[in-house]
């Protein structure tokens, strides 16, 4: 096999998954895992390690596969990453782990991500359960605040230090976006449930349903707790608020998402949400979002087009989730500006009036600046839009925390351990970084977790 | 917590009261704050007033107007709701205004009950007026008398006075001067009193029932323009000053799922025939 084939792991054809929510990535078999693994130059200096941003032992597990000792090789993965059929789903290795890779000179770099999903659903199929251990048990009690990646994953590593550990989440379902923002056909739910369910046996309490700063006050937990962790996301949506945002018809990539993520409207009126979807349906913005309402929308039988400020190349959303999008038929209008909502007298979206835009000079982002060409406004004819242009920190329980030092975005400010301005309480994830990555907020989880233990043992 | 229903009472046509029981939402309820029910694991997440708390339970008054609405009045006492989230958004702003007008129409009068409570105990002189579409709508009435006058209107006249909520708040303010009014009801009875309150140059309380999801700040689908910047009606409200409301647009937004909303209402009266139980 010469190095630059790389295997790519089966996918569904995309005519028919763009029709159903089942998942588009199949994976791999043992025989192409091992393929695969083979193709691994098993280097000294690993450069993939460093790319990882929780310095995952990647060559020690990929070795593993190739010797067919799968069980081995979960092992390894698991001691540092505790949802890695989460991470091999969602994370944008091509930036990361597998940019990293000195495969990347000579031909394609090692498919890392398909690796670890494969041993992750490997252990799961073959009913590996994970080794339960926890260190002595502590009787001092920790609040997480917040069930997404950042909180869960440092309550897992709290727990099996032997702290009592109490998740409060405000949704019906521990997961965070995972759960209702990331659709089914990326992340099947049930991986995510056996996460969680994982954490229960390892005792961690889940409080479901509880908006803590209306249902617990920050007071009644500095009292009753030893240490707090926030990891409450940074889930409130940001509008372009043009004229015409109340339009019935323009959505939030977050409502359109929940709505057929958690509350599965896409199965309206067995399930009682409902989610309006037009013969049209207009997306804007370049981010994983972006394409996760657009291939949302495309399988409730919409006509979809993304429209995005810049051109493809500063898209930020992973290369993969493009590709698949345009795959199954989403279409994309690069170098385009929304600049108002056309309504009609009922006061239903019809139309989005843009603007053409060309690119500039590199701003601060680094990227080209999108610049307004004149006299080049145009109307895209639309029942449906969706904004997907990021969001700011959810200020629910930020506006109650007396004493939280915030920076001047409002996201809370911590020090590089993810200590805040109240010594016992921790933050990390999307509410200390704006809206990042699943391994990023797991791995500030992680931190954080471990910066408590520290400062409980003092 | 266990979000039973300990008990519940019909008062009107399709008017039901539930008191439910669970610990943190009793203790922690404001005047002005909602909870959202989600009653089984398809239902959808439905936002109801706290309209009063007591010991271990909080209570809830709702007027049947869809689907879930119809599914949640056949619940019977002992019944379970699955999820109970709250309390959610920002209480009232209770304080001591002096004389204060309060208009509560329909379903609202539950709404204005706990509101109007906590006037009174900060020393406010509270005129009430309940206003319903026949004397069988109104509800709660005894709850009031601690009012410094109680008004009723109906559409019939068949109690009080056959006017409109507003028209009877126009009369009432020419005779009195109310330092502030509050009005929680129909969209358009709330529309048509913080009319009436600009013209005057009074400060008037609404509490909008915007469409919502998550009842948190994280969906954006509540939100409502207040003069000029987007404010989410979960988090930001629910109550504003009327007179900054941009009510056309909440009230096309209100019929946002119309079609959708009549056909899951069609398929459910097909599944269980007459609403006998409303
Ligand atoms: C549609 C979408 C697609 C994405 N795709 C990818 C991807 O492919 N790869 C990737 O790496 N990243 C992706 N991301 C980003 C990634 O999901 C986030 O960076 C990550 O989930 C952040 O984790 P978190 O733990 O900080 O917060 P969140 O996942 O936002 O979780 C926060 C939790 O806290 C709860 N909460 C909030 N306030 C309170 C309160 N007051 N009381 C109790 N609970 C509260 C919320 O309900 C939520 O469950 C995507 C994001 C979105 C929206
Ligand atoms: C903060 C707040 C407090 C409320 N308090 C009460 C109360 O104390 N008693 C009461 O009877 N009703 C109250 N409502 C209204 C109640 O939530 C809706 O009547 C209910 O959700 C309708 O659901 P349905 O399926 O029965 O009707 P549907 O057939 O779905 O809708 C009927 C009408 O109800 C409204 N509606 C639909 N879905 C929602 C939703 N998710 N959120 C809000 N409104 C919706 C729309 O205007 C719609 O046209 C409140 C609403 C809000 C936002
Ligand atoms: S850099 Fe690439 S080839 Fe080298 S160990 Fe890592 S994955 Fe294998
Ligand atoms: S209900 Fe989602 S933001 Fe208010």
């Amino acid at each position: 096999m010469a190095l630059k084939d790389r295997v790519n792991p089966i996918e569904r054809n995309p005519k028919e998954r763009a029709k159903d929510f089942s998942e588009v990535s199949l994976g791999y078999t043992e025989n192409l895992a091992i393929i695969e693994a083979k193709r691994c130059l098993q280097c000294k200096i690993p450069t993939c390690v460093k790319g990882c941003p929780v310095g995952i032992d990647i060559p020690g597990f990929i070795k593993q596969i190739a010797n067919e000792k799968f069980q081995e090789s979960y092992k390894i993965l698991k001691k540092y990453n505790a949802l890695p059929a989460i991470c091999g789903r969602v994370c944008p290795q091509e930036v990361q782990c597998e940019g990293a890779c000195v495969l990347n000179k000579m031909g394609k770099p090692i498919a890392i991500g398909s690796l670890e999903r494969f041993v992750a659903d490997w252990a799961s199929k073959n009913n590996i359960k994970d080794e339960i251990k926890i260190e002595k048990k502590l009787n001092k009690k920790i609040a997480i605040i917040g069930a997404g990646p950042s909180g869960l994953t440092a309550a897992s590593e709290l727990a099996k230090s032997g702290f009592l550990v109490d998740v409060y989440e405000t949704f019906s379902e521990p997961g965070g976006v995972l759960i209702y923002g990331i659709p089914e056909f990326r992340l099947p739910k049930s991986i995510v449930k056996k996460e969680v369910d994982f954490l229960k046996e390892l005792g961690v309490n889940i409080l479901l349903n509880i908006p803590v700063g209306n249902a617990i006050e920050p007071q009644e937990l500095l009292e009753k707790y030893d240490a707090i962790f926030i990891g409450v996301g940074a889930g409130t949506p940001k509008f372009m608020n043009i004229e015409g945002t109340e339009l019935n018809g323009v959505y939030s990539a977050n409502e359109f998402l929940t709505r057929i993520n958690l509350m599965k409207a896409y199965k309206f009126p067995e399930y009682d949400t409902p989610v309006k979807i037009g013969k049209n349906v207009v997306v804007i913005g370049g981010g994983n979002t972006a394409m996760d309402a657009a291939r949302s929308a495309l399988r409730l039988g919409a006509n979809v087009t993304i429209i995005y400020r810049r051109s493809e190349e500063e898209m930020p959303a992973r290369k993969a989730e493009i590709h698949h999008a345009k795959e199954e038929g989403v279409k994309f209008q690069l170098l385009t500006q929304p600049i108002s909502y056309i309504g009609d007298k009922e006061g239903n979206l019809i139309g989005i009036k843009c603007v053409k835009m060309k690119l500039g000079q590199p701003d601060k982002s680094g990227r080209r600046k999108p610049i307004p060409i004149e006299n080049s406004e145009f109307i895209i004819p639309t029942e449906i839009a969706i904004e997907a242009i990021g969001t700011n920190p959810n200020k629910l329980l930020l506006s109650k925390f007396e004493g939280l030092k915030l920076n001047k975005w409002g996201y809370i400010q911590t020090n590089e351990y993810g200590q805040t301005s109240i010594p016992k309480v921790f933050a990390g994830g999307d509410i200390v970084t704006g809206s990042a990555t699943v391994i990023l907020a797991m791995g500030a989880g992680k931190k954080a977790a471990k910066k408590i233990k520290e400062f409980l043992n003092d | 917590m266990l979000n039973n229903i300990v008990k519940k009472e019909k008062l009107a046509y399709g008017v039901h009261l539930f008191w439910i029981e669970n610990p943190i939402i009793s203790k922690k309820a404001k005047p002005g704050q909602f909870v959202i029910f989600r009653i089984h694991e398809g239902g959808e997440r439905i936002p109801l007033t706290i309209s009063k708390t007591k010991g271990n339970m909080f209570r809830v008054i709702v007027k049947a107007v869809g689907k879930s609405t119809y599914e949640l009045c056949k619940l019977k006492e002992n019944d379970y709701i699955k999820d109970v989230v709250g309390p959610l958004g920002t209480p009232s702003e209770i304080k001591r205004y002096g004389r204060v007008l309060v208009i509560g129409g329909g379903v609202g009068i539950a709404a204005i009950a706990p509101i109007v409570d906590a006037l009174i105990n900060v020393g406010n002189k509270v005129d009430t007026i309940l206003a319903a579409r026949n004397k069988e709508s109104i509800i709660l009435e005894d709850e009031f008398k601690d009012s410094e006058n109680l008004y009723f209107a109906t559409n019939d006249g068949s109690k009080g006075e056959k006017l409109f909520p507003n028209q009877l708040m126009e009369k009432l303010i020419k005779e009195e001067k109310y330092d502030v009014v509050w009005a929680i009801g129909p969209a358009l009875m709330m529309k048509a009193c913080s009319e009436v309150a600009k013209q005057h140059n009074l400060k008037i309380f609404v509490s909008l029932n915007a469409i919502m999801v998550d009842g948190t700040g994280m969906c954006g689908g509540c939100r409502v323009r207040i003069k000029d910047t987007l404010k989410y009606t979960c988090v930001d409200g629910p109550e504003f000053d009327g007179r900054d409301v941009d009510w056309n647009s909440f009230l096309t937004r209100l019929s946002q799922y119309k079609a959708e909303e009549k056909k899951a209402l069609e398929n459910y009266l097909k599944i269980v025939g007459e609403p006998t139980w409303l």
